[in-house]
């Protein structure tokens, strides 16, 4: 209603003259910007399809002359990645596909569980609770590495016992799970906070309701509260997998050699030492480690900003 | 037996206390109306009947079995919401049946369930929708069609019509009048509108910051007021309370009512009024409807006991039906509800009278009825 009143109120020349102006600097900065942000991609993705002669001998924009799919061949298969018998980046590529899924899955859903806790079956303390869970968010990184290696040593240990009783270990001391571990406790703080948010103003009397209908706590969760959490569901879904995919300080600590994610093995494979740098292997690989964001950006975008919207509007 | 019984029923959020001791019954069939300022409890009331708030101290019973502490899906009880609380993910046919999914009543059981409910409600071709495709006034059935389903001991309705426009309320109201007597279906209902609570209900209660004031018939409540409060709470325009003395001088006891200008109103004491109980001297709080208050040819022409009086016009409000005039008399506005085709004018003198078979005494300390 404000807003119409402020369009009816000013005058119609003014008004018109008003938005030419505020048009033209809101599309040049955002062009300008679009640019920034998509000349580095453009530069990647033409060096990846250039002969590394032409990389190295000519200009970093110029168009490529021999298109070549080589580079993208290499990096996917044959490249040297620091000191490993295997080759190419599609064991590590493989290694972060493992991690990420289950990692992104598990802490989404015990943040949705969290938030539904938090807001719908209130205990006391509950307030205190989630102060926590938010201060787990502003935790550096490099503050818990030595105590998670501990907690992990430990859970190796562990491990081998089970090993040695049951001939499994349950995952215990494996490397990809080590890193789901890490993972989902250090993102239960963010995915707690998005779902705690999104069900605070989800109605009480749905469950209230749901209740009444006879349904029991984890019904409630899965019938009435989860099929209505797609947007947040989504967001939290991008922030995670963006998050846990980038990851490069818990990967290179907690996964060392052949279990290492794509990140670290992009970082070995560009800082090889050895030979001529092949920067249009380096770029195709870059590109493979970045394409899943993209990929879930371009997929759920909409949906991330919808659900941002929704909450700041709705909050 | 009653279907109903709340007995010394409390309830404390934290140190506030919300219900101060509340003893109702319904008996089966019945049609309890919750009424009462915004904030005294209703919603509470009718949320710990439902199991979804726990009691401090207390006992609810309903069909004889103490429920106090039973889960709410183990009540035998059926709630409809101001917001409906229709699940958005399901169907109307879904959201009609969860309750029976939940216990685990076979699909084609269900299906014929939700069917026989749809056909009451006139909603069958709904079923396949979702919540956000529907009306306001669909919505409504919907959420009326999940309680019916459940053919539970009593229905407990907070507020069900205040979301809906003036017409369709009005439509609503008399579906649920004619559901409660077809069905002969016990009911708890919380609302804010004076017509709902006196057309729907078979009993009134009327609470106030957590206490009740009086439950009653319709009539009872309307008539005959437990107290000021629900004298001045029931009804619209409110009934109109005078100061007045009690005078025994010349025989039988009456009630002056002393005015600025011009004689006192002297009136007998009403039949209502216990006459036993007043003294010479003592005040008293005269309460007369609107209605029993008009042009001294149009009052009710059965009225055993009528007085009139002179008084000034001050405001006429045509409503429609009738003519709201609000008069000055004893200090104090006082309103009569007139014909509408009443011809005054403001600052008019004219005779007004009072049906005092309609009229009531208070005390003022106590501002219960005497
Ligand atoms: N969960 C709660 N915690 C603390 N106080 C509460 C809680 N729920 C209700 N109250 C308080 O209890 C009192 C009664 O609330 P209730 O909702 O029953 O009022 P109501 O009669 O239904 O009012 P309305 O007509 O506005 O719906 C209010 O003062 C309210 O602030
Ligand atoms: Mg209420």
């Amino acid at each position: 209603m404000t807003s119409a009143d402020l369009v009816t109120s000013a005058s119609p020349r003014r008004h018109n003259g008003h938005s030419l102006t505020t048009r033209i600097v809101i599309y040049g900065l955002l062009t300008l910007f679009a640019l920034v942000y998509l000349v580095p991609l453009l530069v990647m993705v033409m060096t990846s399809l250039k002969p590394l002669g032409e990389v190295t001998g000519g200009n970093m924009f110029a168009v490529p002359e021999h298109l070549t799919l080589r580079p993208w061949v290499d990096a996917w298969g044959e490249a040297r990645i620091g000191v490993s018998e295997t080759r190419g980046i599609h064991g590590y590529f493989l290694n972060s596909v493992k991690m990420v899924i289950p990692a992104v899955l598990i802490s989404t859903l015990l943040g949705a569980l969290n938030g539904y806790v938090l807001t719908k079956w209130r205990f006391p303390g509950h307030k205190l609770v989630f102060g926590m869970m938010l201060f787990a968010c502003f935790i550096p990184f490099q503050s818990v590495i030595i105590p998670m290696a501990v907690i992990l040593g430990a859970l190796g240990r562990i491990g081998v016992d089970l090993y040695d009783l049951t001939g499994w270990s349950f995952g215990l001391g494996n490397a990809t799970v080590n890193l789901v571990i890490v993972h989902v406790i250090y993102g239960l703080g963010f995915t707690t906070l998005f779902f705690r948010n999104y069900y605070e103003n989800f109605p009480n009397e749905l469950v209230k309701a749901a209740m009444i209908d006879g349904a029991s706590f984890f019904q409630i969760f899965r019938r009435v509260l989860l099929p209505n959490s797609t947007p947040i569901f989504i967001v939290t879904v991008i922030y995670q997998f963006t998050n846990i995919w980038n990851d490069f300080l818990f990967g290179s600590t907690f996964a060392a050699g052949d279990s290492a994610p794509m990140t670290v093995a992009l970082n070995n494979l560009v800082n090889t030492s050895t030979g001529v740098v092949e920067y249009n292997v380096n770029m195709a690989a870059a590109i493979i480690a970045a394409a899943p964001t993209l990929l879930v950006y371009v997929v759920a975008g909409r949906y991330f900003v919808r659900g941002l919207m929704a909450g700041a509007v709705k909050g | 037996m009653a279907t109903l019984e709340i007995a010394a029923l409390r309830k404390r959020f934290g140190t506030i206390e919300v219900l101060k001791g509340i003893d109702i019954t319904l008996e089966k069939g019945g049609f309890l109306v919750l009424v009462g300022p915004s904030g005294c409890g209703k919603s509470t009331l009718l949320n710990t009947i439902a199991g979804l708030e726990q009691i401090s101290s207390g006992e609810i019973r309903i069909a004889g079995n103490d429920v106090s502490h039973l889960h709410p899906s183990k009540r035998d009880i059926a709630m409809v919401f101001q917001s409906y609380a229709l699940y958005p993910n399901m169907s109307v046919a879904e959201n009609i049946g969860f309750g029976m999914e939940m216990r685990g009543v076979p699909r084609a059981e269900r299906d014929k369930a939700v069917a026989a409910v749809a056909k009451t409600l006139q909603i069958e071709h709904l079923l396949s929708r979702r919540p956000s495709q529907l009306s306001g006034g669909q919505r409504q059935r919907v959420a009326m069609g999940r309680a019916l389903v459940r053919r539970p001991s009593i229905f407990l309705f907070d507020e069900p019509l205040s979301n809906l426009d003036a017409k369709l309320r009005v439509d609503m109201r008399i579906e649920i009048k004619r559901l409660h007597q077809t069905t002969g279906s016990t009911i708890v209902y919380v609302t804010h509108d004076q017509i709902e609570a006196m057309t729907l209900a078979t009993k009134i209660a009327v609470l106030k910051n957590g206490e009740l004031q009086q439950v009653g018939s319709p009539s009872e409540i309307y008539d005959r007021p437990a107290n000021t409060f629900v004298a001045d709470f029931m009804g619209s325009p409110a009934m109109n309370l005078l100061e007045g003395t009690v005078t025994a001088a010349n025989g039988a006891p009456r009630v002056v009512i002393a005015r600025k200008e011009g004689e006192p109103i002297v009136l007998p004491i009403p039949a209502s009024a216990d006459a036993g109980k007043l003294q010479d001297g003592a005040r008293v709080i005269f309460g007369i409807r609107p209605e029993a208050v008009n042009d001294s040819e149009s009052i009710d022409r059965n009225a055993r006991s009528v007085v009139k009086f002179d008084a000034t016009v001050e405001i006429v409000e045509p409503a429609g039906s009738d003519t709201f005039v609000v008069i000055h008399a004893a200090g104090k506005e006082l309103t009569a509800r007139m014909r509408a085709d009443a011809d005054l004018r403001r600052g008019q003198n004219h005779t007004f009278a009072f049906n005092l078979d309609k009229a009531v005494l208070f005390d003022p300390q106590t501002t219960a009825r005497i």
